[in-house]
């Protein structure tokens, strides 16, 4: 469908039509609230119906940025800890992308930590992670993931938009416009994002949940955990609920009576969108407020309200699931152990493990579990080759990820790297394989979810992507 | 309820566009639309993707028998063409498009295959790559108006009646130079009985120097102007000066072909100077990344075709950047016509990686010249430091050997000394190593006895050294905040370009390419020595080109009638709109070429037209007829840009500082908005001075963060070229008009005026709807605002605390002679009318 096809439409149907707004803009002149209910701009998205029947209603994505060793997480690799220190085989590493160790000597690193075997199934992870491990039959572990890109900045560009290139809308956009959202007050797209405690916090642009070429309304919107927790949320100083309100109503009454003069569908959605504007005044700080939480749900998550990390951001997520929001993607940075991987990743593994569990046991507890895709995963792995001794650079040949929830077969490990945890050598998935499973577990076929831009037909998926049925349950 | 809407909107356009029902069938207007969206994928130009060696977007190629002796097209017996059999065929091997395309024709579309292949299958070339012509019009008519009319009148539509003096005023002042009329133009406008009262008044806004702000704010986006280098740190670079360069080329109607060589090849001009230089800044726009572990080949390759979009969107209206991989599927554009097009830039002398350089010095005369008064001086303090330096070795060596000889003891080590034990111990270094052999003494050991000297024994030289440091510091101090711009330079050694297989930078098995001009669009182009920019410039504004001076009408008609002529506004391609006025699009297009590339005129003659001054009131039947005003048997209404929300806002409260041009400017933002920002972390600083209300296009553009109230109205991040801007309406938008403190000062300092306008509420209510709206409140208006305003008075005065509070937002000061809780309820007021739908709106 055309962009311009397509708000044309809404506005149209919102107009739906300006004379029986006209009707109600009167009325409410005496009774601004009768405005309120005629004007919910919700979106319902361009997919009447879905393409396949879906698992998941709402995505969390768990970014890991930065780019986390698989090395000292996910994939287990004693043939590296023998070769510490050997040169890397040239057959292995010749004419794949390097980083930062362009024209060094390509040196073994063995990992830094202990593996162990948690649950029914077995799966091998770093012992730094038993949280994660004690739900490790609720997750698939994919050792296999390939990325096109290996700086951060394009690396994180491609697993959110399917491309390098600038512009192109976020996959959570991508899912909102597709699927609407089901909050009436909250936006469908929530980013929260999240510090680690090794200082090496890679920037994160704004582009990331950008809705691209989509109209703005699809872009993610940051909560933050200082200040406004939305841009621009709270009213000015001096002004209370009660007389934003006026001001408000105000607005909408003398908006609805010019347009009862001129007809202009236009100041039908102008109206839905302060109303939203004002109820997300309230609904987000509320969403933000986890003091209300019961003391042994914020123990379960190990956080304290307003501490802003990656562990509040989880309990976050789970109260945006709740409110219908359609996909929520937390940023948690501090991955990127060019240096110091070893105590690096001690740090992270503080920060995310318990926090991860939680996350699946709390969604368990509430029934959500299962209709909600969790995604954790970084913009690419890391070398297992050492960079100064004691770090990693960065890698996209092989690295790992795990997926749960929402039609996800839990307790499986999918695909493989070589046995230095070089490349991905068995049932390689690459970010589009990725993004049309999740799709597909959404209820949609990734080749039909398509906008017009600049002459193309655009997906998500770009030109490529197959759907990965070995990690669907 | 929403498919059915969409059902007949979509009749409604279906039944504006079928005057094929009438006359013959047109292979642009009716056949190569459907062709190019469903089967050029497969059956197009691009040979790699082609399937079954058939090829529809040529007329011979489709007419010839396929392997199977089948013919796709027999013009003039459809029974006999293969194309019309499979699109009708109940068969789903058989069906084209197959089902896997996700692709379907209606009955209605394969009917009109049909009847062009009846008709004799005629092909023409795609419209925009063929010369447009200048359609002969009456000399009495305005020429927009009898191209527009002679539409309409075969669509049996009639012009809307011409809108009334203040909406013209408002509309003309927002689209020319992007500020609200002031009441008493306005009054002098309406009362205006001239005939050429409409002429006068644009011609006062066209001398304006505003109107190269106005004018700028969409070049810019199209050559994606950012004061940051985009990737990963996203840190600084100097490009302001191209800024003023672009206000500048607009306010002094600088020829477009001129703009055009400025930028593109400004270096290498047969009379560059600085201006032309400071043009060439275009060339450097791209984004560019400091990130440690970048591939210096990755980012030549990213910005090679970073340079190519960009030309493509901003002179050809061609989405080239899909040849970076593959042919193009839809038009003739090759990969070769990409690595060559991107080897036009191959001499340009630039590092790939790392931080931008400063750039060259922009500054206006006179600070040129006191710099160069600096540097003199500091070159003569130099030089006089130097001649001291030597005649001090005579003395220095004197005193040597007159502490060697015993005859001067230093005062560290004499024997009533008081020094502390550091500067004994500094002595007797000295000491020890005046008693070595001279030819022993190593550099820095010679320093530290001269350092010693020159501080203690004879501090002449010393005093003069800290004389031209300090002279050097205020030369530095001076010269940092001069405008700086990276601008181009040609080297002879050039970058080897070669075709990326795939676009994959790491394969250098692909042909070394020099740079060439499209093979699809320059068709007698030989070349007898290596070609240059300047060469890609002059071409592209050659009167022969097809595109250029299409493109640049399309977009302007944007700015002035909502939408352009050709819809896709950045693709005048195959998978473009063919233009439902052609004759218009292309009459505009010549008469650009022809009147030398005057912006001016083009703009003069769009926005003095009827069709521009038609009223944009739309009834119930014609925005069901023609909800995107296609036809343009009205004006378009839509809210102004981001921009200029924010300067209307500006100049409503009397805030707006009007200085045109220089560095970018930082109005309010919210704490911690940069806190991912990295490599170094950052706080943005609000201007504490009058930079705070400048205009909205002099804000400092952080790519990966612009500014969210510019943001929230969609202004782009200008990380890629954009030609059409989304015009959203979102929750956002509210939360702004509402919060921002930029708009609440507003709204405070706009309230100040109301108060001291004097009068009852009625009066002052009154006033304050002129200056933002220009016209008198409605007294149904009147009854709401002063139920608001009566309740907030009463509100304030109870609670004088919270009015202090509100209206002190913003660093302009208040005015101690209003009282708190008046000001508070009148910035309540006007809070209302800056958020109004009326005032963000162009009728």
């Amino acid at each position: 469908m055309n962009l311009s096809t397509l708000s044309m439409n809404r506005r149209l149907m919102l107009g739906r039509s300006a004379q029986g707004l006209g009707g109600i803009a009167l009325a409410s002149l005496l009774e601004p609230h009768l405005l309120r209910a005629a004007n919910k701009d919700l979106w319902p998205g361009v997919i009447t119906k879905r393409h396949v029947p879906p698992k998941a209603k709402r995505v969390i994505w768990l970014t890991m940025a930065g780019g986390p060793s698989h090395l000292e997480t996910l994939d287990f690799k004693p043939k590296l800890a023998e070769m510490n220190g050997k040169p890397m085989p040239e057959s292995m590493t010749k004419g794949k992308q390097i980083a930062q160790l362009q024209g060094n000597k390509l040196m073994c690193f063995g990992p830094q930590h202990g593996f162990k075997r948690f649950g029914k199934s077995g799966a091998e992870i770093c012992e730094l992670f038993p949280q994660i491990g004690s739900v490790v039959d609720d997750i698939c572990i994919v050792r296999s993931m390939t990325s096109e890109a290996i700086n951060h900045d394009p690396a994180h560009m491609f697993i959110n938009t399917g491309s390098q290139i600038a512009g192109r809308p976020s996959m959570g956009s991508w899912l909102t416009y597709g699927l609407g959202t089901e909050s009436t007050d909250l936006p469908g797209f929530v980013v929260l994002t999240s510090l680690g405690k090794g200082g090496q916090n890679q920037p994160i642009a704004a582009r990331q949940w950008s809705s691209g070429f989509l109209p703005s309304r699809f872009q993610g919107v940051h909560m933050r955990g200082k200040g406004d927790p939305v841009l621009y949320l709270n009213s000015p100083a001096g002004i209370t609920r009660e007389r934003q309100k006026d001001v408000v109503d105000t607005v909408n009454v003398l908006n609805a009576k010019l347009d009862t003069l001129v007809g202009d569908p236009e100041i039908a959605t102008r109206i839905a969108q302060y109303e939203m504007a004002f109820q997300m005044q309230a609904s987000v700080p509320e969403l933000m407020d986890i003091t209300k939480e019961s003391p042994s749900t914020l123990e379960l998550y190990g956080c304290k309200p307003g501490d802003g990390s990656f562990a509040s951001n989880c309990l976050l997520a789970r109260r945006l699931a709740e409110r219908g929001v359609r996909f929520i993607q937390l940023y948690h940075k501090d991955w990127d152990h060019h240096g110091g991987v070893k105590e690096g990743i001690k740090f992270k593994a503080e920060e995310i493990d318990r926090a991860c569990m939680a996350l699946i046991t709390d969604l368990k507890q509430r029934g959500m579990f299962e209709d909600t895709l969790i995604v954790w995963a970084g913009e690419f792995g890391r070398t297992p080759m050492s960079q100064g001794g004691n770090g990693r650079d960065h890698h996209n040949a092989g690295f790992s990820i795990w997926l749960a929830g929402g039609g996800i077969k839990g307790g499986v490990s999918y695909g493989a790297t070589d046995e230095l945890g070089y490349s991905a050598v068995q049932d390689a998935m690459d970010v589009h394989d990725l993004h049309a499973t999740m799709l597909h577990l959404l209820g949609i076929d990734h080749k039909q979810l398509t906008v017009k831009f600049q002459g193309l037909d655009m997906r998500l998926t770009g030109i490529a992507g197959k759907l990965v049925k070995g990690i669907i349950a | 309820m929403k498919s059915s809407i969409i059902f007949s909107v979509t009749l409604g356009l279906a039944t504006l566009n079928a005057q094929g029902a009438q006359g013959k069938l047109r292979f642009n207007r009716d056949i190569r639309p459907l062709m190019s969206d469903t089967c050029f994928h497969c059956h197009g130009p691009d040979a790699k993707a082609r399937k079954a060696e058939l090829r529809l977007d040529i007329r011979e190629e489709a007419l010839k028998p396929a392997k199977s002796g089948a013919v796709p097209i027999v013009p003039g017996k459809p029974g006999e063409s293969e194309v019309v059999k499979r699109l009708f065929t109940s068969d789903k091997d058989d069906l084209m498009p197959p089902e896997e395309s996700h692709k379907t024709f209606t009955q209605e579309q394969k009917e009109i295959f049909r009847r062009w292949i009846a008709e004799g299958a005629e092909y023409e070339a795609h419209w925009s790559f063929i010369k447009p012509v200048k359609a002969a019009v009456p000399a009495a008519a305005n020429p927009i108006d009898h191209l527009v009319r002679q539409r309409l009148q075969s669509l049996g539509l009639q012009m809307s009646p011409e809108a009334d003096r203040r909406t013209l005023a408002r509309r003309l002042s927002m689209d020319l130079v992007g500020l609200p009329p002031k009441p008493e133009d306005v009054d002098a406008f309406t009362a205006d009985t001239s005939v050429d009262a409409c002429e006068k008044f644009v011609e006062k806004l066209l001398a304006s120097p505003h109107y190269g702000e106005r004018m700028a704010i969409g070049w810019l986006d199209v050559v994606r102007y950012a004061d940051t280098a985009g990737y990963h740190s996203d840190n600084p670079r100097n490009v302001a000066p191209y800024r003023d360069w672009v206000i500048a080329a607009f306010n002094h109607n600088k020829r477009y072909d001129r703009m055009t060589l400025e930028q593109i090849a400004g270096d290498l001009m047969p009379d560059a100077s600085l201006e032309t230089r400071v043009g060439s800044a275009f060339n450097r726009l791209l984004l560019s990344t400091e990130e440690g572990g970048a591939q210096a080949k990755d980012y030549e390759a990213r910005m090679l075709g970073d340079r190519v979009r960009a030309v493509g969107a901003v002179w050809l209206g061609q989405t080239l950047g899909c040849c970076q991989c593959h042919d193009h599927k839809f038009d003739p554009a090759t990969q070769r016509d990409f690595y060559s097009m991107g080897a036009f830039f191959a001499d340009i002398n630039e590092s790939i990686l790392g931080r931008r350089e400063e750039g060259i010095l922009v500054a206006p005369h006179q600070d040129e010249a006191k710099l160069k008064e600096f540097d003199d001086l500091l070159a003569d303090a130099k030089r006089k430091l130097e001649d001291l330096r030597k005649e001090m070795e005579g003395p220095l060596k004197q005193w040597g050997a007159d502490v060697l000889s015993d005859k001067i003891v230093l005062p560290e080590l004499a024997a009533d000394s008081k020094a502390g034990e550091p500067d004994k111990k500094r002595a007797l270094q000295v000491v020890a190593l005046l008693k070595k052999e001279n030819s022993k003494i190593q550099p820095k050991e010679q320093e530290i006895i001269e350092k010693y000297f020159f501080e203690k024994v004879d501090t002449k030289y010393e005093a003069g050294r800290k004389m031209l440091a300090e002279s050097k510091r205020q030369r530095d101090e001076f010269y940092k905040p001069l405008p700086k711009c990276i601008v181009t330079t040609h080297t002879n050694s050039l970058r080897t370009v070669r075709i990326l297989p795939r676009g994959n930078w790491q394969d250098e098995t692909g042909e070394i390419v020099k740079p060439a001009l499209p093979a699809y669009l320059a068709h007698d182009a030989k070349a007898e020595r290596d070609l240059t920019r300047l060469d890609l410039a002059k071409w592209l504004v050659s009167r022969e080109h097809p595109l250029t001076a299409r493109v640049f009408v399309n977009r302007l008609w944007k700015q002035f009638f909502g939408m352009g002529l050709s819809k896709v506004i950045d693709d005048l391609g195959a998978q473009g709109e063919l233009p439902p006025n052609q004759e218009l699009l292309d009459w505009l297009a010549c008469e650009f070429m022809d009147s030398g590339w005057d912006v001016k005129h083009l703009v003069r003659l769009m926005v003095t037209s009827a069709t521009y001054k038609e009223s944009s009131n739309a009834s119930h039947e014609m925005l069901a007829r023609d909800p995107y005003n296609r036809e343009l048997a009205r004006q378009s209404r839509f809210r102004v840009d981001a921009e200029l929300v924010r300067d209307n806002a500006l100049a409503i409260s009397g805030l707006l500082n009007p200085k045109i041009g220089g560095p970018s400017v930082k109005p309010y933002q919210p704490p911690g908005y940069w806190e991912n920002l990295n490599f170094p972390t950052r706080e943005w600083e609000n201007d504490k001075n009058e930079n705070q209300w400048r205009r909205g296009l002099y804000t400092w553009w952080q790519r990966s963060y612009l500014h969210p109230a510019m943001a929230a109205f969609d202004a782009p991040s200008r990380e890629e070229s954009c030609a059409d801007r989304n015009r959203s309406n979102i929750p956002q938008q509210a939360l702004v008009l509402l919060n921002d403190p930029t708009f609440v000062e507003a709204a405070r300092a706009f309230a100040t005026r109301i108060i001291q306008q004097g009068g009852d509420a009625n009066a002052r209510l009154a006033w304050a709807w002129r200056q933002a709206l220009s016209r008198a409140p409605r007294s149904d208006e009147l009854e709401t605002m002063k139920a608001l305003l009566n309740k907030h008075l009463d509100e304030f005065t109870k609670d004088e605390a919270a009015a202090a509070l509100l209206v002190k937002t913003g660093i302009s000061p208040v005015k101690p002679e209003i009282k708190a809780a008046e000001l508070a309820a009148w910035t309540n007021a006007a809070r209302v009318i800056l958020n109004l739908h009326e005032t963000v709106t162009r009728y």
